[in-house]
């Protein structure tokens, strides 16, 4: 599929990559020679030099023949007036990045209808809605959610001294009652779809699926369970930082803000007025502290630098902090963290490369099925796709366990009139059902594409 | 440096080689000729030693850089020329394995400089492979591959532009694979029309694919002693046509074909070019008109030539070393120039000459304003400083390496006169084939000493891959870990 990014960016740079390894054409915009010139040495995408905006431009990166153009310029009304321009050029669809919260409120259905847009992104608030789902279930390395409320994914480190080291998967259903899942299993560079006779042992990520209200008493039963992060630090005063704590506090939490910009601090206590803003350098042990790190449920590091964020969230979890969580952009960088032992960091970027190649895998087929949720886990080795099934999908009204199914590939749920089904091997998927699958080292498509 | 990548790489080289040797094998069994054993033996050396390299170096990540597209061209394109030489000797036909090296890379070069006395006598399926090694050669070996092969790296824009010539190396297409395979298949498509072309003129098929091949890829590989000098005047046009359009960067024709008439009709290389090649013709009608008083011959003489030489192919309907000295000075010249940037041909490459014709008007224009503020546009966008100063420093060292080879060629045994030493190395370096004097159009480099001819085989290479990655595989700190 012929896919255009525009802006060489962070955010960009992750997307066409992310596309590219999908197997899309990839051409690059961007008005600095030099990014385009990194870009096409490090990437097999081609590049164009110039204004986004301009029709010239466009028209030399083949707008007119592209399915696909995401704007992901730093400046919101370039991005609209980008794709606005493009889709009359004739790009199929467009999609474009808006995170100025000014937009994103009720004007933004508007904006969308107007400019015809497919689809607007704001990475900002994405990254937000994954922090607060992690800070309801601090326990969780990782929470995803799906487009049914009910069921979720956490992601759970298993600690040198966990209850679950040396259990097999099948003496683990018979110890704890509770329905779920274990999906994924990563243990050091590998990844893969455990089966029951698999041994977990301490050290392992797993991914386990289930309802919210399952999960909950699974890790009581374990006794990881921590209580809901009421009293939350956040560093910097970032876009990402506003969405948050407009959530929390909404949500009736206490948030303390610092950030060292006086601007964006009296920013902040004019927009939200019920939260503690600070104005310091956070990169200050002592200021953290004299502010009550140590009596926090949480410490949320969002700055522009992840080396900040990563040393900053360290000193908060040698200080007791029972939960941490540090913005990460760089992958080589999310590793190394991962070193040190923060099992929870977050990447806008990853997220709304996520998204957008959910996005394109949708256009680019959707025939039997359409893709509704997409989410990379053990970074990128695995997916977890929710689909819904459409009637002449050829692998409806056959029961579970006459399906032969590629080996690492995992059906986690089924939804039906409301109700979630963990299926067994008697049961079946019907037209209209949504599908949770995972699959480790498999590109899905289609759910027709799990069959052998 | 990711060396298991280099030689992975190399390794699906030799594969690649040994599959294309198969058409060479095809003709042989076709004429019923003995070199048909020799072509097979060398298929499965090649293929084994491919399959061991590949073996021994699976490449733990396939992140490559500039360095490693550098080292990854120049290593491919000696194992390949080495390779390639081995059917001549086996078979007998060329005895001296140096003498095999000289005319293999000579042919993967596009040079078309030849040491065999007597053409007339080798076999067609000789004949044939050393032919088809200007048609490989000319769009070269790696991108062939990388047409074929899935994805060799993330990043093999890097190989693209160590082994495609010219100062602006880019893709036409977002992906490598689909930019290899368009080019490919607008040189396949160039080559079946110029075969259909000689065969309408009466040429014999096999004679007609071996021009062609040597046309395509301007080489200048022919099957007569007299190369194309014996043939009906249409031929001859056709052959002069097709070795200016092979001269052309196949960007423009891919342009052609996605109807994009305004940015062909705007490339300044392509009127530089014609301008060249117009003034030329005309320059050398005029100083060889006493010598033929026949205007069609003279244009046909003249247009051939100049067609030959500007695209570095070296094929000749005349003996111009008989010419007056204005018309050698300036065929001499034009092998300098070379053809376009992204095309088949060899020498400095016109793009690059009027690039330094325009900075040195830019320069020019601050002696006389020093405070003007002057910026350079070529192709319709602005140069940016790197690429001047890139244009300017491959000059430079282009100089240098033709120093360096007139020297050693000196030093030969036989003393070949100053006018033969520096036309071989010109007709070299510049992959034309045909120099003047003692390797003139009727003679060939078989005088020449082993280390010579080693020389000037090193020489082609260099010019071909434009003179860096050969440079950068031999430089020591390429293989240590300092560098």
């Amino acid at each position: 599929m012929k896919i255009i990014v525009i802006g060489g960016g962070k955010i960009g740079v992750t997307i066409l990559s992310a596309l590219i390894a999908e197997g899309h054409e990839i051409t690059a915009i961007d008005s600095d020679p030099a990014v385009i010139n990194e870009i096409t040495n490090t990437h097999d995408a081609i590049g164009v030099v110039g204004n986004c905006v301009d029709c010239d431009v466009l028209s030399e990166a083949g707008v007119e023949a592209a399915e696909l153009l995401i704007a992901t310029t730093g400046s919101d009304e370039v991005n609209m007036l980008c794709c606005f321009i493009a889709r009359k050029l004739g790009a199929k669809h467009t999609i474009a990045r808006i995170r100025n919260p000014e937009y994103n409120d009720n004007s933004l259905g508007f904006l969308r209808q107007q400019l015809m847009l497919s689809m607007a992104i704001n990475p900002e608030y994405r990254a937000a809605r994954e922090l607060y789902h992690l800070l309801k279930l601090p326990s969780a390395a990782n929470v995803e959610t799906f487009s049914v409320r009910n069921f979720e994914m956490i992601e759970l480190k298993l600690k040198p001294d966990s209850p679950l080291d040396g259990l097999s998967l099948i003496q683990l259903r018979q110890k704890y009652p509770e329905k779920f899942l274990v999906c994924v299993v990563q243990r050091g560079e590998d990844v893969f779809v455990p089966g029951g006779n698999f041994v977990l042992k301490s050290g392992d990520k797993i991914a386990v699926t289930s309802t919210p209200t399952e999960i909950h008493k699974l890790l009581r039963h374990l006794g990881l369970m921590q209580k809901q992060a009421r009293n939350v630090m956040i560093l910097g005063a970032s876009t990402t930082a506003y969405y948050l704590s407009k959530m929390l506090l909404a949500g009736g939490n206490n948030v303390k803000i610092i950030d060292k910009d006086l601007a964006r601090c009296q920013k902040f206590s004019e927009e939200l007025p019920e939260a503690v803003i600070i104005h310091g350098d956070g990169a200050q042990q002592e200021l953290l502290l004299e502010e009550g790190l140590r009596s926090m449920d949480a410490f949320v590091s969002l700055t522009g630098m992840d080396e900040q964020n990563i040393l900053l969230s360290y000193f908060a979890s040698s200080q007791q902090v029972p939960k941490t969580i540090a913005k990460v952009n760089r992958d080589e960088f999310a590793a190394m963290a991962e070193h040190l032992g923060l099992d929870s960091l977050i990447s806008p970027r990853k997220t709304i490369a996520n998204i957008t190649t959910r996005y394109a895998r949708a256009l680019e087929n959707s025939k039997d099925s359409s893709m509704e949720t997409l989410y990379n886990l053990m970074g990128g080795k695995a997916e977890a796709l929710e689909f819904i099934v459409r009637h002449d999908c050829e692998i409806i009204n056959i029961p579970l366990k006459d399906l032969q199914l590629k080996p690492n590939v995992l059906i986690a749920g089924i939804f039906r009139n409301k109700r979630i089904i963990i299926p067994a091997g008697d049961d079946v998927i019907m037209e209209g059902d949504k599908v949770v699958l995972l699959a480790a080292g498999h590109r899905v498509n289609l759910l027709s594409d799990i069959m052998k | 440096m990711n060396q298991r990548m280099v030689f992975n790489t190399v390794g699906k080289i030799l594969l690649a080689e040994a599959a294309l040797m198969l058409l060479p094998t095809l003709v042989s069994l076709i004429y019923q000729e003995s070199c048909f054993s020799a072509f097979l033996l060398t298929i499965a050396i090649a293929a084994a030693l491919g399959v061991l390299l590949m073996l021994i170096s699976r490449p733990k990540d396939t992140v490559i850089y500039a360095k490693e597209g550098f080292v990854i061209v120049a290593l491919a394109w000696i194992a390949a020329s080495l390779i390639g030489a081995l059917p001549f000797t086996i078979s007998g036909e060329i005895p001296s394995y140096i003498d095999a090296i000289f005319e293999t890379v000579s042919g993967f070069t596009t040079t078309g400089a030849s040491i065999l006395t007597d053409i007339e006598s080798m076999s067609h399926g000789l004949l044939f492979w050393r032919s088809f090694t200007h048609w490989v050669g000319g769009m070269g070996v790696l991108v062939f591959v990388m047409a074929l092969i899935p994805s060799l790296s993330e990043r093999s824009i890097h190989i693209l532009r160590a082994e495609a010539p010219g100062h602006n190396v880019g893709k036409l297409v977002p992906r490598m694979k689909d930019t290899a395979k368009i080019l490919y298949l607008i040189y396949i498509g160039m080559t079946l029309a110029e075969i259909v072309c000689l065969l309408c003129g009466g040429m014999s098929l096999f004679e007609s694919v071996v021009h062609t091949l040597g046309t395509a890829g301007t080489g200048g590989f022919g099957v007569k002693a007299d190369s194309i000098a014996g043939y009906s005047p249409y031929l001859q046009w056709v052959i002069a046509i097709f070795m200016l359009l092979f001269g052309v960067n196949f960007n423009l024709y891919y342009l052609l074909l996605i109807r994009r008439f305004k940015s062909v009709f705007r490339s300044g290389e392509l009127w530089a070019y014609i301008g060249i090649a117009l003034a030329s013709v005309l320059l050398i009608s005029i100083d060889i008109w006493p010598k033929y008083q026949n205007f069609t011959e003279v244009l046909r003489l003249s247009t051939f030539q100049v067609s030959s030489i500007l695209t570095t192919t070296g094929y000749v309907t005349a003996d111009f070393n008989l010419w007056p000295d204005l018309s050698k000075t300036v065929l001499l010249l034009l092998m300098i120039v070379g053809g376009c940037a992204g095309s088949t041909a060899g020498g400095m490459k016109v793009s690059r000459v009027v690039i330094m014709l325009k900075r040195i008007g830019s320069e020019w224009q601050r002696m006389l304003h020093p405070r003007s503020v002057k910026t350079l546009k070529f192709e319709g966008k602005k140069l940016e400083n790197t690429t001047v100063t890139g244009v300017c420093n491959y000059i430079l060292v282009y100089f240098i390496c033709l120093a360096t080879i007139l020297v050693l060629l000196s030093t030969d045994p036989t003393a070949f006169g100053f006018e033969t030493n520096v036309s071989a190395a010109l007709a070299c370096f510049n992959n034309v084939g045909p120099g003047l004097a003692g390797v003139g159009p009727v003679e060939n480099y078989a005088a020449y000493s082993d280390f010579s001819k080693l020389i000037l085989s090193g020489a082609m290479l260099l010019g071909r891959l434009e003179i860096f990655p050969l440079l950068i595989f031999f430089s020591p700190s390429t293989w240590t870990k300092k560098g």
